[in-house]
């Protein structure tokens, strides 16, 4: 089956559009001809078992990793070759599914790093990057939004594993991107994280467009507005938690067996 | 126990008191070489400060450091040769004169260097971590190896300078006035250090040392800042090799050589690594024990080894650490 790259970009009202995405590791072929969309606004679950390719999926729309074809619009731009810190700056965020954070620097610092990131250059050799208000001010939010205040000034190797999944989560959040790419944020979280995030990622429902990666099928249904189903690498299916539970290939594939 | 931050100023303190108080006292004992000696000392320190700023903060480790001290060094012995020797340096695109005034030689020097260290670090910054370690030695030994057959300019003997460089209103061929001289440039660099390394172009290095890929995902374009922080910290070393050309009125490709490199960084990571302050305790530390060794044995490596070993084993946080203890979050 043969996949035509969108080629006449048509202007849609979706954030993110991927067609015809392929990435190959050697013979191994992790996407394949992946194809959908995200909606302003909406929380996208992208389900599948391990090793389907949603995290090869996430980099390749972070820029992290180049795609061997395929096309990737993100607000009816074409970023498909576009360097990965300059995607960050147009309004992509994403959280990594292994925590990624500063060990040796503090909570506080942490999310002041992600914050800088969206206030022009840092070739600002003088101030003290811990006394700039136009720092603290978002920096404080941010502590606040995931809760982390009474640990701002601990070093960040020292979180516990649930605090870092949340750093990790606050470090995405805080550039107020627009679209967030999420891989596994609960990933090993108690159960109390878990409910947090969720409500967490619930309030931000509207405010910004989420691409979130999870395997809690109960935190999916709550959230998600539309789901898409990838297996060894393809795209079974997208739509609805509804639809999604109902579609036939799903269940064989994937709702069926082991869940 | 004193609080950190008190902990800290009270060392700082102490230490800029006894190098002030150094020329005085060590005058009344008559013992006019040990000021000499210690302005060799506060120039490594300041190559050593310079080397932490890539290494400590940075996380590059880079073994071509001493490249740029031997290139700031150099910048002094030319220019100076072509003063001895009324023979322009250049004549065309433009007519450069060789000089020996503090003034011209000392911001062509950082500028050399840091020129120097913009080239090497663009190509090497591409690699990390044992790459990098290789391709900075590379760039440093060519270098060397560069002087070494500079014939001009004494290829493997090296320049003698006549005389030290002139600044209207001191005498830097005083060994007093030299001191300060160079006492001053180690405070200055480290308090204009000590800003960058808090300022967000700090945090951002700091960042990178962590977690570049994170960095680079939070939309960092982290190689500019990479290759900034190298330069600023050429620039310190060229400054520092400019003074070393000074204090010994010779310059030679030694000072370039990848040993003097490696000395650079055994100074660093003996005071403690990201410290600033660490680095300069380990340059007086290692160059006060070679000094004291060396006048009674012959090999001074023997029992130098295995207190650097020591160290880097049980303090990992250098002696630096060791003295004013472990900061604890927070404090
Ligand atoms: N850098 C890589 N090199 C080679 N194979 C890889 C690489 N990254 C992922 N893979 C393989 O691609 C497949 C998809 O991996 P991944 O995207 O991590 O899956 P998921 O996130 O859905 O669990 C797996 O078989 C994995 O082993
Ligand atoms: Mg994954």
């Amino acid at each position: 089956m043969s996949c035509s790259s969108v080629g006449e970009s048509r202007v849609s009202e979706d954030l993110l559009q991927v067609a015809c995405l392929n990435k190959r590791f050697g013979a191994l072929r992790a996407s394949k001809d992946i194809t959908f969309s995200v909606r302003q606004g909406e929380i996208h679950a992208l389900i599948g078992p391990n090793g389907a390719g949603k995290t090869t999926l996430i980099n390749q729309l972070s820029g992290e990793l180049v795609p061997d074809s395929g096309t990737i619009l993100f607000d009816n731009r074409d970023i498909t070759r576009l360097s990965e810190h300059r995607r960050a700056r147009l309004g992509l965020a994403r959280s990594f599914q292994i925590s990624s954070i500063f060990d040796r620097l503090t909570v506080q610092q942490n999310l002041a790093l992600a914050i800088q990131a969206h206030q022009g250059h840092s070739f600002r050799f003088w101030a003290r990057a811990d006394r700039d208000p136009q720092l603290a001010g978002p920096t404080h939010a941010a502590l606040q939004e995931i809760g982390l205040e009474a640990r701002a000034g601990e070093l960040a190797l020292s979180l516990s594993h649930g605090e870092k999944r949340q750093l990790e989560v606050g470090m995405a959040l805080a550039g107020r991107p627009k679209l967030l790419l999420l891989d596994e944020p609960m990933a090993g979280m108690g159960p109390g994280g878990t409910a947090q995030l969720s409500e967490l990622t619930r309030s931000l429902k509207g405010t910004l467009s989420i691409l979130l990666v999870e395997h809690d099928m109960d935190v999916i249904f709550a959230l998600a507005d539309r789901i898409t189903v990838l297996i060894y690498g393809e795209v079974i299916a997208t739509g609805t938690p509804s639809e999604i539970r109902a579609n036939p290939d799903v269940q064989r594939a994937y709702l069926g067996g082991g869940e | 126990m004193l609080p950190y931050p008190n902990r800290t100023r009270s060392f700082l303190l102490s230490g800029l008191l006894l190098l002030l108080l150094l020329p005085p006292v060590s005058s009344f004992f008559g013992d006019a070489y040990l000021v000499s000696m210690f302005s060799r000392l506060l120039i490594y320190a300041l190559a050593a400060a310079s080397l932490d700023l890539i290494i400590g903060y940075g996380g590059m480790v880079s073994l071509g450091h001493a490249a740029f001290f031997g290139i700031g060094a150099y910048v002094v012995g030319i220019l100076a040769w072509h003063s001895y020797a009324s023979v322009p340096l250049l004549t065309w695109p433009l007519t450069l004169e060789g000089s020996e005034s503090v003034l011209i030689v000392f911001p062509a020097a950082v500028l050399v260097s840091a020129l120097f260290a913009a080239i090497i670090g663009f190509f090497s910054l591409r690699t990390r971590g044992m790459h990098f370690i290789m391709i900075t030695l590379a760039f440093a030994q060519m270098l060397f190896f560069f002087f070494v057959s500079l014939e001009g300019y004494g290829g493997e003997d090296g320049l003698s300078l006549y005389a030290r460089n002139q600044l209207s209103g001191v005498d830097l061929g005083d060994d007093t006035q030299f001191y300060y001289f160079c006492l001053g440039f180690l405070l200055l660099f480290l308090y204009l250090s000590q800003r960058l390394v808090n300022s967000r172009f700090g945090q951002v290095i700091q960042g990178i040392r962590e977690n570049e890929r994170r960095m680079l995902a939070l939309g960092f374009p982290t190689f500019r800042y990479k290759l900034a922080c190298f330069v600023i910290a050429g620039a310190g070393a060229g400054l520092a090799g400019a003074l070393i050309a000074n204090q010994s009125e010779y310059v030679s490709p030694g000072l370039m050589h990848w040993t003097r490199s490696g000395e650079i960084l055994v100074m660093v990571l003996l005071g403690g690594l990201g410290t600033l302050f660490g680095p300069v305790l380990g340059a007086v530390v290692l160059l006060l024990m070679e000094e004291i060794l060396a006048s009674f044995t012959q090999y001074p490596m023997v029992l130098m080894g295995p207190f650097l070993i020591l160290v880097v084993l049980f303090a990992r946080g250098g002696l630096y650490e060791l003295l004013i203890g472990r900061r604890k979050p927070g404090e």
